[in-house]
């Protein structure tokens, strides 16, 4: 028997990017795909939120994919199998729509393939046509290949410098696929704000209705604090309640890119001084 | 009562008053007329024995004292320190006809911290009696209703969606104001007493109300959800970086503890600080700001007259520095080249006449705008109840900006499902929270026992 929170497989995809299996089955028992957690390694740890990668409901555990990006993903990926996490809340925000879809474009990129991943698995379960488009900077990032093969009937890999799969971004092999003649009834977009941004540009010229999985600064992710808040067709929306997916054609990006920046010169700080191999260089 | 001196405790998150001696005590005790009509227990939501508790206070048997005030509240060393007190019970003192009424809530903060400091007594666990009873948040209503139905030996279950127990006595009331070693004395004497907290739990996502009483057994539910809801006004450069609602600002304080070195959650308070709002949220805010270094200004539609905070949290602001811009209303928070707040264009208002609740009307004066010059902006103009249970459990009947509907004992239109405190009537205060709480606790036993 496990203990609450207790990490029951731990490995990692690529050097800075950690799967991992948190035993929390209430959390389990209701997660769906394209909602989030929100955890804390340690007793002063901060919130992050972090979305369900995968989940477990007989065997109790959800499992989550992070990169190693600040210094709290740092502490989370120094933990080890049958270690706890101090804190695990969930399930939150809206899961993913699917209904009613036969074909859709997967387009994910970087760590974003991680959250794009359970999404792609659900609706080729559901027997909706799926297309994935997975970006990476390079060969050594890539992940989760195996599981988007056997989760689409097409999967396309692309990578900056051309290491793994073709060459490009993951527009460039979106609009060869929409050129070429296949017919989405919806894309569904999660990776970086920059991505997802030029992502939605594309599908609005082509006319495809297009939703965007958003991953803002938040705290307690049950609508108490408005820091995810968030522009989407000219009105305020709080991506922890009324998302985190929303109509990529109506998102103010620019906005939500200058909010997700708010923290950098402290998150910077904090992971250098986190990170001991940054502490020796100094 | 001695304080913190204003220039020395704007700079620290310490307590700022610091409580009677016992001598104190004892001599303000003795104020007390001792009037057999008690006009000051009928100012109290709770009709605590005012008299009765000061009496045995001015005798100096403070246990006796502390006995008297349970009986009615849960929550004495809290209420104590944020109740209300001068619209309450000091507002019905006689003394106070004629110079300072007696100084009830320091006295029953100061009875409540001579318990607190006593080593804890030996609790005797009720005997079980076999009815399980769920409670979902626990602030300030829902530990009142913990408690009092724990002490009847029902088998009580706190669900609380944060890391921290209190809800709001945790996340939004300020370390300087309420000691959070305070709160976490009250929630462990109910785990002593039985009570299971299980943080983490968002009632309404990790498990609805439906699934605790169909597959949990548990019989009668509260709902004591607060209104968490921070609002906005809805006007240009809302979103722009540095722009907070009070309860994000103040979450990251009190909850994440923001304001200790090395803290691994940010705040940035700038340098100077631009409250909106005239609340007691409001007041925390401007010292939470002030602490953390920026200059504060409050920006209030209406005059100091009728500002809704408690008035030493006013006095306690005007003297820790932080200055006050009445009859002033933002229109447009304006932005740097780089998407950060630069300042605040306000319209300057007149008062006209009272509006629907009584308070005088602010209308704008034509043309009359200035800019206040701000790195950062706290919206501090109130909040709703959660959404969130509403829309999970069926049968639940809301009113239309979002309360709970109950009835005098909390009853809502779902059988067993009970409600109270700000989830019900929107935000107000901890003593009305708790009051209500314990009403509910009352029907949920008879309910239970009845069924």
């Amino acid at each position: 028997m496990f203990e609450a929170y207790q990490i029951t497989e731990k490995r990692f995809l690529n050097p800075t990017v950690v799967l991992m299996k948190i035993y929390a089955p209430r959390v389990a028992a209701k997660a769906e795909p394209g909602q989030f957690i929100i955890l804390r390694t340690d007793e002063d740890g901060e919130r992050i939120p972090l979305t369900v990668a995968d989940f477990d409901r007989t065997g109790g555990t959800v499992t989550i994919i992070a990169q190693v990006v600040g210094s709290t993903t740092e502490k989370l990926a120094h933990l080890n199998e049958g270690d706890c996490l101090h804190d695990f809340v969930g399930p939150l925000g809206r899961a993913t729509e699917t209904d009613g879809l036969k074909k859709v474009a997967v387009v994910g990129g970087g760590v974003g393939c991680a959250i794009a991943y359970p999404v792609a698995k659900k609706l080729h379960e559901l027997g909706c046509e799926v297309h994935a488009i997975c970006g990476f900077r390079n060969q050594d990032l890539v992940i989760l290949e195996d599981e988007f093969k056997a989760a689409s009937s097409r999967y396309i890999l692309m990578s900056d410098d051309g290491t793994a799969g073709e060459k490009g971004l993951v527009t460039d092999a979106l609009k060869k696929l929409i050129e070429s003649g296949e017919k989405y009834d919806r894309v569904i977009t999660i990776g970086p704000l920059i991505m997802m941004k030029f992502v939605c540009r594309l599908t609005k010229e082509y006319g495809i209705p297009t939703v965007a999985s958003m991953n803002p600064i938040m705290i307690d992710g049950t609508g108490m604090c408005g820091g995810c808040r968030l522009t989407v067709g000219g009105q305020t929306k709080f991506a922890c309640v009324d998302g985190p997916e929303f109509d990529g054609h109506l998102i103010d990006f620019d906005e939500a890119m200058a909010r997700g920046a708010m923290y950098r010169p402290f998150e910077r700080k904090a992971h250098e001084d986190t990170c001991n191999l940054l502490k020796e260089v100094k | 009562m001695p304080v913190q001196e204003p220039d020395v405790r704007n700079k620290n998150f310490s307590e700022v008053a610091l409580g009677y001696t016992e001598e104190q005590a004892i001599d303000e005790a003795k104020r007390c007329l001792g009037c057999k009509n008690k006009p000051c227990s009928g100012g109290c939501p709770v009709q605590i024995d005012i008299p009765a508790f000061i009496a045995k206070v001015a005798e100096g048997d403070f246990e006796a004292a502390y006995k008297v005030i349970t009986q009615s509240s849960s929550l004495p060393a809290v209420c104590g320190r944020v109740c209300p007190q001068e619209t309450q019970c000091e507002s019905r003192c006689v003394r106070g006809k004629k110079g300072e009424p007696v100084a009830i809530g320091r006295l029953e903060r100061f009875v409540a911290d001579w318990h607190n400091a006593q080593p804890a007594a030996e609790v005797e666990k009720p005997e079980p009696n076999g009815h399980k009873a769920a409670i979902i948040g626990s602030g300030p209503s829902g530990l009142a209703c913990a408690g009092d139905l724990a002490k009847k030996g029902y088998d009580v279950t706190v669900f609380e969606a944060l890391h921290v127990a209190g809800g709001v006595l945790s996340y939004g009331i300020p370390e300087f104001r309420l000691p959070k070693t305070i709160v976490q004395k009250e929630i462990d004497g109910l785990k002593a007493l039985g009570v299971k907290v299980e943080t983490n739990t968002v009632v309404g996502k990790t498990v609805s109300i439906d699934e605790l009483m169909k597959d949990e057994g548990f019989e009668s539910v509260f709902i004591g959800s607060g209104a968490g809801l921070p609002r906005f006004m809805n006007i240009p450069g809302e979103n722009l970086n540095g722009v907070y609602s009070a309860n994000e600002f103040l979450t990251r304080i009190n909850l994440m503890k923001a304001y200790r070195d090395g803290s691994s959650t940010p705040v940035k308070a700038g340098t100077s600080a631009v409250i909106v709002g005239g609340g007691n949220v409001a007041m925390d805010a401007a010292r939470c700001a002030k602490r953390l270094g920026a200059d504060v200004t409050i920006v209030y539609r209406r005059t100091q007259n009728e500002l809704p905070a408690r008035k030493e949290e006013v006095e306690h602001a005007m003297e820790e520095g932080i200055a006050f811009k009445f009859l002033t209303n933002p229109t447009e928070i304006t932005a740097t080249e780089d998407g950060w707040v630069k300042g605040v264009i306000c319209q300057q208002m007149e008062l006209s006449e009272p509006d629907a609740s009584g308070r005088a009307k602010p209308v704008p004066i034509e043309g009359a705008f200035f800019e206040i010059a701000a790195d950062c902006v706290i919206m501090s103009i109130g909040t709703s109840p959660n959404p969130l249970i509403k829309s999970t459990t069926e049968g639940l009947d809301t009113q239309k900006w979002g309360g709970i509907i109950a009835d005098e004992d909390g009853l809502t239109s779902r059988e067993g499902v009970y409600a109270g405190g700000d989830a019900v009537t929107g935000a107000a205060t901890v003593i009305l929270a708790m009051g209500a709480g314990k009403k509910a606790a009352a029907a949920m036993d008879a309910y239970m026992q009845n069924k």
